[in-house]
């Protein structure tokens, strides 16, 4: 074996034992996510503290309560921007949500919301369809950082012509800047936006299902889990979803992990939406 | 030396340079081709599409947790990293990019290389940026072969000048006989 090979599992090593002690401390499950990703965000981790190696850290974690955090934020930096892949909003827009307007009541869940971006999107295309006043957005991660940050509604201006551009390739009606304040170098998600949102922290790989969704939104997540922990998922989704409810994924994710089958019907390939299946109801026709 | 798998990394430029290249492989190459290219979009990528009129191999956009197999070529999909498992299988992932780039050459090098080790034979092309050059790097350290496009055939030299500059390039050969050296190291002339 080379220096360098010897290296790498040296360092494979550290990472089970950091993972160990994650889990036997604070109940956190790391196990069942995709090594090569997970590699680099240790790696990122350690540079960040300023230790030489990734078993420094063991101790540390051990005795500081406080340092959790700090690791929780590190291994979970998922960051993303409103209405990324329009196209799949506008399907939202145009295909799903004239079903959810049958609804008196409107539950949706983005399940890991990162810092809000989606929440926000989606926030906006109800309101823009009339359905955000009858509408609960239910946001839910496993990084606390994350959630206040979303929770804030605040965003950088440097996003704006991005996401400007976005939310019209996503069919948007009126102008983006109607819907942030600016001030100084930040924005604002203006508060009758945020009221129909509520933030929860949720841990996809230990918690349960919290309620009857309409629609579950978890784009990107998926793709961080190894095959069981996808299945896992993908089990609680199907069990928050009502009859009939819709499922969002990311535009590289499916259910391919999913050993229950015949229980979700796909309505369009590229957008990643699926329809919960039950024999009372008619399944949508598949579009783009 | 049973090259596993081949890997190129480009950007500006790149899609013309590929074509070239993959005119010359047949159905029967033995091991699978992996692109990552810069696509400045946000919508629905056509690169592999591209790709398939001027290649005899099927071109088609990486998935996760599928294993790259021979006579395939595998895109990168835009705005996800793409990384090799410590499996052999595909993954992606959304981190913030990597010197500007998502996805970025470095990521799936670094991790390809770590994977294949000696038995990775990755490719720079031409480019506008330094993304690549770690990877080079990595490929190299951990017993990989590199070959660089000629800066002078490039369409834009930045990206494989910057690979030379890392002293871990082991061939550099003008865009029209990358092709054929490629073959040549997989033994298939």
């Amino acid at each position: 074996m080379s220096e360098i090979e010897n290296n790498i599992s040296l360092e494979n090593i550290e990472i089970e034992l950091f993972l160990q002690t994650l889990k036997l401390c604070y109940g956190y499950d790391y196990n069942n996510y995709n090594f090569a990703s997970f590699k680099r965000r240790m790696r990122a981790l350690k540079n960040k503290v300023g230790v030489s190696s990734i078993s420094e850290m063991i101790p540390i974690l051990i005795h500081d309560k406080q340092f959790l955090e700090t690791v929780i934020d590190g291994l979970s930096v998922t960051m993303t921007d409103m209405f990324r892949d329009p196209d799949v909003f506008l399907n939202l827009r145009n295909n799903i949500f004239p079903v959810l307007k049958s609804y008196p009541r409107i539950k949706l869940w983005v399940a890991g919301c990162a810092t809000g971006e989606e929440v926000y999107s989606l926030a906006i295309l109800l309101h823009e369809e009339k359905l955000l006043s009858r509408s609960m957005i239910y946001a839910t991660d496993v990084n606390k950082k994350n959630l206040e940050i979303a929770e804030s509604g605040i965003f950088s201006l440097d996003k704006v012509p991005d996401y400007t551009r976005n939310y019209q390739a996503a069919g948007g009606k009126a102008s983006f800047s109607d819907y942030y304040h600016a001030r100084y170098s930040n924005a604002i998600i203006p508060e009758y936006l945020r009221e129909r949102v509520v933030f929860n922290h949720h841990n996809l790989a230990v918690d349960t299902c919290f309620g009857e969704m309409h629609l579950v939104m978890c784009r990107n997540v998926l793709i961080y889990f190894n095959t069981e922990l996808q299945n896992k998922a993908l089990n609680l989704f199907y069990d928050s979803l009502v009859r009939g409810g819709f499922l969002c994924l990311g535009t590289k994710e499916s259910l391919r992990a999913f050993t229950q089958t015949d229980k979700f019907s796909t309505l369009s390939n590229y957008s990643r939406i699926y329809q919960k299946l039950s024999p009372d109801v008619i399944p949508l026709k598949e579009f783009d | 030396m049973d090259y596993q798998a081949v890997l190129i990394g480009c950007s500006a430029g790149g899609v013309n340079a590929l074509q070239i290249i993959f005119q010359s492989f047949l159905e029967d190459f033995p091991i699978p081709i992996i692109v990552v290219s810069h696509q400045n979009i946000h919508g629905k990528s056509f690169l592999a599409d591209v790709l398939n009129y001027s290649s005899t191999l099927d071109v088609c956009e990486c998935e996760e947790k599928t294993v790259p197999m021979a006579n395939h070529i595998y895109t990168a999909p835009a705005n996800y990293h793409l990384l090799i498992e410590n499996n052999g299988s595909f993954s992606l992932n959304i981190d913030p990019k990597v010197s500007f780039c998502r996805p970025s050459i470095d990521v799936t090098f670094e991790t390809a290389a770590e994977y294949y080790g000696q038995a990775l034979l990755a490719v720079i092309l031409t480019g506008a940026n330094s993304d690549g050059s770690n990877g080079v790097r990595a490929v190299k350290a951990f017993g990989g072969t590199v070959i660089a496009q000629e800066p002078l055939t490039a369409e834009v030299a930045t990206m494989p000048e910057s690979a030379i500059q890392t002293g871990c390039v082991d061939y550099i050969y003008p865009l029209n006989d990358i092709a054929g050296k490629i073959l040549e190291l997989i033994n298939k002339v």
